[in-house]
């Protein structure tokens, strides 16, 4: 599995205006959206179920990562898109620090494994310290896509 | 020098304080493997141990104690971990760790 999998170029927010949670994760289901990778009827429903999921514990896992991510049935197999907040975001991250940086998935309600797979590839990118900060350096799009393109091609392999 | 026991407890000596070391073998019991949250509970409960944790699986390592690190150990339901627990309080956080992996975090 590659990032480009699943992280769709068309769906990237590289400044997120966005500065609350319900905001930012409506933002991100939106250009899901505009990438036709969500359908348009069900942008409430997603944000919904990405906003439940925030309620069982925060998907802020700290050093400004956040991971949000639900299961909605409008998709068939994992899709996500990365954003950007340069100014940072108050996600109620487990270690209380503001959010710079986005991985959103929603995943099919019957791929576990899927999800999981996507997960273990975006956090074993985002060990890597270069990756990090080279992504928060990113402020176009097409910074983000060359970035990612980097790291499929092993550019950032621990 | 570090003498590993794989079946279980050691001592060794390092700048005069006693380093415990446990090593375990486990079977990852939740449903839908280690993903954020399991990930997120793990940490929050190996951190309040002094000793350093580490988890094994498939000759890859992750620090006990960093979430992204056990999320890129991509561990699925069924999967052999090793639990290697390592310092001053190593037994208790053994115990404490391996219950939450085999008992699958109460995910139903």
């Amino acid at each position: 599995m590659k990032l480009a999998d699943f992280l769709f170029p068309g769906a990237f927010v590289p400044q997120l205006q966005s500065d609350d949670k319900e905001g930012l994760i409506r933002e991100l289901v939106e250009a899901l959206v505009r990438a036709k990778k969500v359908p348009r009827g069900n942008v409430t429903a997603v944000v919904d179920a990405l906003l439940e999921r925030e309620r069982l514990g925060s998907t802020g896992i700290g050093k400004g990562i956040a991971v949000p991510h639900a299961k909605h049935r409008s998709v068939k197999e994992v899709v996500g898109t990365v954003g950007l907040s340069p100014q940072g975001v108050d996600f109620a991250a487990l270690d209380g620090e503001l959010v710079y940086v986005f991985f959103l998935l929603v995943s099919s309600p019957n791929d576990a494994a899927g999800h999981l797979a996507a997960l273990e590839l975006i956090a074993e990118t985002l060990k890597h310290e270069t990756f990090c900060r080279f992504l928060r350096q990113c402020r176009t799009q097409q910074e983000l896509v060359e970035l990612l393109e980097e790291a499929d091609q092993g550019r950032y392999t621990l | 020098m570090d003498e590993r026991d794989r079946t279980g407890e050691s001592m060794t000596q390092q700048d005069g304080e006693p380093q415990a070391e446990c090593v375990s073998e486990v079977e990852l019991r939740n449903p839908s493997g280690l993903h954020t949250r399991p990930a997120a509970t793990f940490v929050d409960r190996a951190s309040k141990f002094r000793a350093e944790v580490l988890l094994l699986k498939d000759g890859r390592e992750a620090n006990g104690k960093s979430i992204l690190d056990l999320l890129a150990l991509g561990a699925e339901k069924g999967a052999h971990l090793t639990l290697i627990t390592r310092g001053p309080d190593a037994a208790a956080a053994a115990e404490a760790l391996r219950g939450m992996l085999e008992t699958g975090f109460d995910e139903t």
